[in-house]
């Protein structure tokens, strides 16, 4: 275990990512009521919850890609509301993030993938940006697959590729969109390993939404559970694993009934297909 | 009554859709001015639409060219002046079908390409990525793809009309037996700078609105491989149609 949080220390920490008392609907359709986080400086957030629950439009909330109705999403001590289009881009070159489909510029090769934020960002000499995009791809393993095109490579390789792009500028806040997910074992075990050691090794503050509940356990800091539009549970992964709340023992035991439906909303089965009604 | 809420709702969304086009347009407008400080991504962008369009445009041209001095010839011959053929191709292609087909097939080709490749790095979050990498998708992929678009068109109309009257000479002159002398001179004698000029207008008009439409529908396109079919399609419709209707109306202004 990555050393649970020392609630009194936890305390005295800066928050880098502050939800509050969010509000958001699509077409009327309210994803979150109220929805309040925090990520410290320097740990491991883990924001899980079942499929649909809005996990990935949380995160671009904390990126300002969407704006909440109502409600504050503070980053690094910025509101993200009353900021310009100009500071937004200069507050996203303080984070990296991972896509769920890894967001590969297709035009361009492994390498070139990585170099493409030191590029566009640093007038830093070729040497010095090919020693850097290097260092990056033998962190993730993958120095040997440079030159490939990203339609070349697996969704595993594709995905550390995508990671190797995220840290290549050296970001103090890194957000990872369901790392885990059509990874074998092994490449899950190495992105794994990554998320926790550039945590540790360089302090960044890390983001991970996922559903994967025990990968997340092994490495979090802080968890929070997502369901219905709000956070209904919150702290340190023992502190997850021992709740007696009905819909966390539902989450991390992976039950089909309780509180959390499996079911979407439909009439009663043998109803339905009595009828004849319906598709 | 119901026929004219529809009608008012078609109007509002049209207006609608203007409005939006143009804040789009001003906002890569002001990209365009940086992207020009580093020209490799305005060549390469000239290379996919211009280049690449090069064996179609030439090989409608030339057709195009064929077609003309054939029909053209059984024209003037019943008038008894046929030497004038030269004149006529170089006028029809010139003012007329040159930058018009090229608009055409340039929507058909260059134009769909760009509109399913911005569409398609939308639906592949690659344009949000950008966004989070802090560099602005209009900057580096929309606005190099629209200058690339620009540029080429007069330059492929030129090729059209270059290998056009090509075409026209080698059925004019070898085929129909058109004086190959009475063929460039009368061309070269009663052609002026107008007519050339006209055909310039139109090329870049005609390539500042495909080039438009067709970066304008990729970027806005439904990040799903229905939406990018319907951006694309939408391409080729609205550019070709505007293309038409453009060219009458600065047909009209050069009379």
């Amino acid at each position: 275990m990555a050393g649970q949080a020392d609630p009194g220390q936890a305390a005295a920490v800066e928050a880098i990512v502050d939800v509050r008392d969010v509000h958001y609907s699509i077409a009327g359709r309210p994803i979150f009521s109220g929805l309040s986080l925090k990520a410290m400086r320097g740990e491991i957030t883990a924001v899980m919850g079942p499929s649909g629950t809005g996990k990935t439009t949380l995160l671009r909330l904390m990126t300002a890609q969407i704006y909440a109705d109502s409600g504050v999403v503070e980053v690094f001590g910025q509101n993200l509301g009353e900021l310009s289009s100009r500071r937004t881009f200069e507050l996203r070159k303080r984070m990296g993030m991972l896509f769920q489909n890894s967001a590969l510029l297709s035009d361009m090769d492994v390498y070139e993938n990585v170099a493409f934020p030191l590029r566009e960002h640093t007038d830093l000499p070729e040497p010095l940006v090919r020693n850097l995009v290097l260092t990056k791809l033998n962190a993730v393993g993958l120095r040997g697959a440079a030159e490939l095109m990203p339609a070349e490579l697996s969704g595993g390789m594709a995905r550390r590729v995508a990671l190797a792009r995220a840290i290549v500028m050296d970001p103090e806040l890194l957000i990872y969109d369901e790392p885990f997910t059509g990874l074998d074992p092994i490449a899950l075990g190495v992105i794994l390993r990554l998320i926790q050691q550039l945590n540790q090794a360089l302090g960044i503050t890390t983001i991970v939404v996922s559903h994967d509940v025990h990968e997340l356990a092994s490495i979090a800091h802080r968890s929070y559970l997502m369901a219905a539009g709000q956070i209904v549970a919150q702290g340190t992964p023992a502190d997850l694993a021992e709740s007696t709340l009905p819909i966390v023992r539902q989450f991390m035991s992976g039950d089909p009934d309780g509180p959390a439906p499996f079911h979407y909303p439909a009439p009663d089965l043998r109803s339905e297909l009595l009828s004849g009604d319906g598709p | 009554m119901s026929t004219a809420v529809a009608r008012d709702g078609f109007v509002l969304r049209s207006l609608a859709r203007i409005g939006h086009m143009a804040i789009f347009l001003a906002q890569m407008l002001i990209q365009c001015g940086r992207v020009l400080a580093r020209p490799v991504l305005v060549i390469n962008q000239i290379y996919n639409a211009g280049g690449r369009s090069l064996v179609i445009i030439m090989l409608s041209g030339l057709f195009t060219g064929m077609v003309l001095a054939l029909l053209g010839f059984t024209l003037l011959q019943r008038f008894g002046s046929t030497e004038a053929l030269g004149f006529a191709a170089a006028l029809a292609l010139l003012k007329e079908l040159g930058p018009v087909l090229t608009a055409l097939l340039f929507a058909g080709r260059a134009g769909t390409a760009l509109t399913s490749e911005i569409g398609l790095m939308r639906a592949t979050d690659q344009l949000t990525a950008m966004q989070m990498m802090a560099v602005d998708p209009l900057r580096y992929v929309v606005a190099p793809r629209f200058l690339g678009g620009l540029i080429s068109m007069p330059l492929l109309t030129a090729v059209y009309d270059v290998i056009g009257l090509f075409g026209a000479h080698v059925v004019g002159v070898r085929m129909m037996g058109v004086d190959n002398g009475s063929f460039w001179s009368q061309m070269q004698s009663s052609v002026d700078l107008r007519d050339v000029t006209e055909g310039i207008v139109k090329s870049l008009v005609f390539g500042f609105i495909c080039s438009l439409i067709a970066v304008y529908e990729g970027y806005h396109a439904e990040p799903t491989a229905e939406g990018v079919g319907l951006a694309t399609t939408r391409t080729v419709v609205a550019s070709s149609v505007l293309t038409l209707l453009l060219d009458y109306m600065l047909t009209a202004a050069f009379i």
